[in-house]
């Protein structure tokens, strides 16, 4: 039914996927954040009409047009590579998959991309408040745009609101409100926008405090310093606690995926929370006779309380769920691959039947995967059974662990300096506090870091699915030849780099311009 | 819900609606065709300036209409894009990395440190400029002459050569549409031109371009229409969804559906007119005649490549395996949902109208480029 696919087709076509989600993620957060802040400034310009708050709010507009322009470059290719490299993915779940990109494109693209031009080319030729309207709607529709997305990915992680249809071999949507208010979508959307927002407050923060270094624009430094911390602080407080519930509902939806994150093979009740360890070179996948963490550092009983609110609840781990815990009620991985070979081999019998034109087979047959019972017990496992062996639906988990762990670290970091910030900007002393200012500094990669190690949580964490438990990647490229995407790969490795480089010089360029408030 | 529509119905607004969003893009696709005269039109650093800030005040639109096209082709006909982009490769692969280097051309062109130097930038906006509507033109033409896949009986899709879409360019009749976008799209960019810039000069020169340029656009235009009135078509039979050819397709569909034929003639009459209006009198404002009739012209001929029982994308592999708006659509509830979603519309398009009217309240001329502000 599936022809072979090649497997270095399958990487391949992964990592030009990875390549330009990353690229894109890199300018992304910025916009999401920084637009907000834009808005905020140009209030306080509204309100009280001075000419250094127009400035100063001038001054970032310029960076966040030059931070923009990229971002949308690298999604336009993002948004056709379902078609191009993922096309057998793009027939199986279109039915739903392509909504929310199409409401994306309606609802917020127009928005931002039509406000953007007032925003950028209206200040002389419309009214101040139709000016600020123009900010805000900027700021709404990149955010808006950050939710429609995130709808669809939080979809692939877990499927709702559809049923499969055997006659167009595809899910098909049955409730959009399900697909709307998915609780992974949720976490997902305010998730990634605060850490959109936190992101543009450190940039803020840092870039500013970089002319206080240089004893420059000192004003406008201090002014844009409180705006992006008081802003940076909220955000940091919604992001640690959306991401919690993320791990929660992740808990629920992907539970290998949250084993990994915790580097937690043996199940346990009572089990701690890893705020530090170390894995094995043994911890590579399948590999789970041996001991695989190390030098650990734990908080008793505190995953447990996490995940479910009690001590003694019990937290699967990575071996439960490959080979099951019949004790707790949890399937094992040879289970649902034969419940998925079962339900495959069903749709085959269904489609022989609609060839040899025998209707009373298939009016049978269809009866059978109408039943809600067969869609919820075997159907869902579907895309087990293209698994050849359980353990292969263990992602990489050093790299999930670390990379999770990473990424709570920075955030409580961040969470401080925002509030140190705060305190330092209200009290003036910021300015004088040279140590601090470095920090701020030399902080502007690091939510760059922790937002990109979000992602390969996510990413990484739920391979080997495209779709959780319905889909594995590698039956869902496009059936190219592996030179074919090595060659566009290379392509858009090369183009987005000089890009890049291209990008970080104009903006260094521009910040050492400054707003040049101070020297009239 | 609420309403009751039927699948078939819901089908033909998408394709509809999916039709109305090409046709804009064509429409859009001045922003391009002014980019192609940047090197050829200008004859110093103002009026080039001129010109790239006129279209880069605009990109944005024809930008974001190409990728709801794509999201809205997505939603509504799945087998399509899957099938499509996943096949035509290099095709599609080609048009999109032309917009890449596009979105950042503009906003870093005339900025210091830009490290690729702006002569870089510029021809960038060229390559965009010549190469998207070529190449938007020929990838629609397989949307008439057809292509190289085939479909297994799980509707995924296989290409029958290593050539991944690149093959559309032998064809006569897709080259002669990728000729006439291209030079449709030069056509409105001088309009475009002509309308939002205030100098003199420039607008002789344009007036004079947008003679040499009606030739090869006539050409193709009459190339591409004549044949594919007498062509063959890929017609579909309703009752058991089987592919065949019939001899005058595309004609018996214009005869079928006067409406179309009716749009499309006076489609062609307004961009004839304002043709004649640029060449033979001062008025600025031809791109809105040639504007309303490109989206007229364009509707009629996607209409007519998706109505009337008729496959909107023939497969020249296996001919059953040839899309139509029954076979490729989205189900119904998909269909029905999002039509609901299309009622913000209006709005949109309301909007944008609106903003864009605020900017280009005043023209302009080499005062304002030589002002402060936000400049490409
Ligand atoms: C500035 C960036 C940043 C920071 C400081 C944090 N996160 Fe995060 N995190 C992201 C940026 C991010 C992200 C890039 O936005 C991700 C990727 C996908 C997503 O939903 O958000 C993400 C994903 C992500 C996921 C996986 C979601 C999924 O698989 O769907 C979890 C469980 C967390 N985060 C949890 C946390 C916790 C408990 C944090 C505590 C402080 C935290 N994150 C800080
Ligand atoms: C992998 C899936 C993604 C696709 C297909 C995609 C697609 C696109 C496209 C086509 C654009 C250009 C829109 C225009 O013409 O103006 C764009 C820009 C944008 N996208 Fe994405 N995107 C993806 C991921 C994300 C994510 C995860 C977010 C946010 C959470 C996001 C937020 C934005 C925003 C805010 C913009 C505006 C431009 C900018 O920020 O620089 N996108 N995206
Ligand atoms: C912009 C933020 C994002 C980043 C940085 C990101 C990162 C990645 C990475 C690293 C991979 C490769 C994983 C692997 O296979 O090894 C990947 C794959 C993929 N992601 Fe994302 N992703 C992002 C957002 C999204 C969104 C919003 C969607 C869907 C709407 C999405 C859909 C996919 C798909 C379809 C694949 C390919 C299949 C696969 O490898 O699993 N991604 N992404």
């Amino acid at each position: 039914m599936i022809e072979n696919i090649d497997l270095s087709l399958v990487d391949w076509s992964r990592a030009q996927f990875a390549l330009t989600a990353i690229y894109h993620w890199l300018f992304v957060p910025l916009t999401l954040g920084l637009s907000f802040i834009l808005v905020i400034m140009e209030t306080k310009y509204v309100r009280t009409g001075s000419e250094k708050w127009k400035k100063t709010t001038k001054f970032w507009m310029k960076l966040f047009g030059i931070n923009f322009a990229i971002g949308v470059s690298t999604g336009l290719i993002l948004e056709f590579e379902f078609g191009t490299n993922w096309s057998n993915y793009s027939w199986f779940v279109g039915d739903i998959f392509g909504a929310p990109l199409a409401v994306e494109g309606i609802m917020a693209f127009f928005l931002e991309s039509t406000f953007i031009a007032v925003m950028f080319f209206g200040w002389d030729k419309v009214s101040k408040r139709f000016h600020l309207a123009s900010t805000w709607l900027v700021a709404i529709g990149a955010n808006l745009s950050a939710l429609w997305i995130l709808v669809a990915n939080a979809w692939m992680e877990n499927p709702v609101g559809m049923i499969f249809n055997p006659d167009t071999a595809r899910n098909e949507m049955i409730s959009f409100w399900e697909v709307l208010f998915n609780p992974v979508a949720m976490d997902k959307f305010l998730h990634t926008i605060t850490s959109g927002f936190v992101l543009a407050s450190l940039f803020v923060t840092g870039i500013s405090a970089w002319f206080l270094i240089r004893n420059r624009e000192k004003e406008m430094a201090l002014k844009s310093i409180k705006v992006a911390a008081i802003f940076g602080t909220f955000a940091s407080v919604v992001l640690i606690y959306t991401g919690d519930t993320s791990s929660r509902t992740i808990a629920r939806a992907q539970p290998v995926k949250f084993a990994a994150m915790e580097a937690l093979y043996e199940g346990k009740t009572n089990a701690g929370l890893t705020v530090f360890g170390i894995l094995t070179d043994k911890a590579e996948q399948g590999d789970l006779d041996e001991k695989n963490i190390i030098a650990q550092i734990e908080i008793p009983g505190f995953l447990s309380v996490m995940t479910n609110g009690d001590r003694d609840s019990f937290v699967a781990g990575i071996k439960d769920l490959v080979y099951g815990n019949e004790e707790k009620g949890i399937m094992s991985a040879s289970e649902k691959i034969e419940r998925g070979k079962t339900a495959r081999k069903l749709l085959l019998e269904y489609k022989d039947a609609r060839q040899r034109g025998d209707n009373a087979e298939v009016d049978k047959l269809k009866t059978r995967f109408e039943d809600n019972n067969f869609q919820e017990e075997y159907f869902r496992y579907f895309g087990y059974s293209y698994i050849n062996n359980p353990a292969d639906i263990i992602p990489n988990v050093p790299l999930v662990f670390y990379s999770f762990h990473v990424m709570v670290a920075l955030g409580f970091l961040f969470l401080l300096i925002q509030v140190l910030a705060w305190v330092f900007a209200t009290n003036g002393s910021i300015v004088r506090r040279k140590v601090f200012q470095w920090i701020l500094l030399i902080s502007i990669p690091l939510p760059y870091l922790a937002s990109v190690l979000g992602w390969l949580v996510t990413e990484m964490g739920r391979q080997p699915w495209i779709i959780q438990d319905r889909m594995p990647v590698g039956i869902a490229v496009s059936s190219l030849s592996t030179s074919t995407v090595q060659t566009t790969f290379w392509l858009f490795a090369a183009l987005f780099t000089a890009l890049l480089v291209a990008e970080v010089s104009i903006m260094t360029r521009q910040i050492k311009n400054g707003p040049k408030i101070e020297e009239e | 819900m609420l309403l009751a529509v039927s699948h078939s119905f819901l089908q033909e607004y998408w394709w509809f609606l999916v039709s109305l969003l090409a046709s804009l893009l064509v429409f859009l696709l001045f922003v391009q065709g002014g980019q192609s005269f940047i090197f050829t039109l200008a004859s110093n650093e103002g009026e080039k300036t001129m010109i790239i800030n006129a279209m880069g005040r605009k990109w944005e639109f024809t930008f974001t209409t190409l990728v709801t096209f794509g999201g809205a082709f997505f939603a509504s006909f799945p087998l399509f894009y899957a099938t499509s982009f996943g096949g035509a490769y290099w095709v599609w692969m080609a048009i999109l990395f032309s917009f890449v280097i596009q979105a950042i051309a503009y906003e870093y062109r005339s900025k210091p440190s830009n490290v690729l130097g702006k002569k870089t930038f510029e021809i960038f906006l060229l390559i965009n400029g010549a190469l998207s509507p070529l190449l938007i033109g020929i990838a629609v033409g397989t949307f008439f002459t057809g292509a190289n896949f085939s479909l297994n009986e799980m509707n995924m899709g296989k290409w029958d050569n290593p050539w991944h879409g690149l093959e559309a360019v032998l064809n006569l009749r897709n080259i002669a549409l990728g000729v006439t976008v291209l030079f449709l799209a030069r056509l409105l960019g001088l309009m475009y031109i002509i309308n939002t810039i205030d100098d003199d000069e420039l607008l002789g020169k344009a007036r004079e371009k947008t003679l040499i340029n009606l030739i090869p656009f006539l050409i193709g235009f009459l190339y591409f229409v004549v044949s594919l009135l007498l062509s063959k078509g890929f017609a579909v039979d309703p009752g058991n969804g089987e592919i065949f050819m019939e001899k005058g397709k595309y004609m018996h569909n214009f005869l079928e559906m006067p409406l179309l034929l009716i749009m499309f003639l006076a489609g062609t009459l307004l961009v004839l007119f304002s043709l004649y209006r640029t060449l033979f009198t001062d008025h600025t404002d031809p791109i809105w005649y040639s504007g309303f009739g490109t989206v007229l012209v364009v509707l009629s001929l996607f209409l007519i490549a998706g109505y009337n029982n008729t496959s909107f994308y023939p497969s020249l592999t296996d001919m059953q395996s040839s899309l139509t708006i029954r076979n490729a659509s989205s189900s119904l509830f998909t269909l029905k949902t999002m039509m609901f979603i299309s009622f913000i519309i209006p709005l949109v398009i309301g909007y944008i109208w609106y903003a864009w009217r605020a900017i280009n309240r005043k023209r302009i001329d080499k005062e304002e480029i030589s002002g402060e502000g936000h400049l490409y």
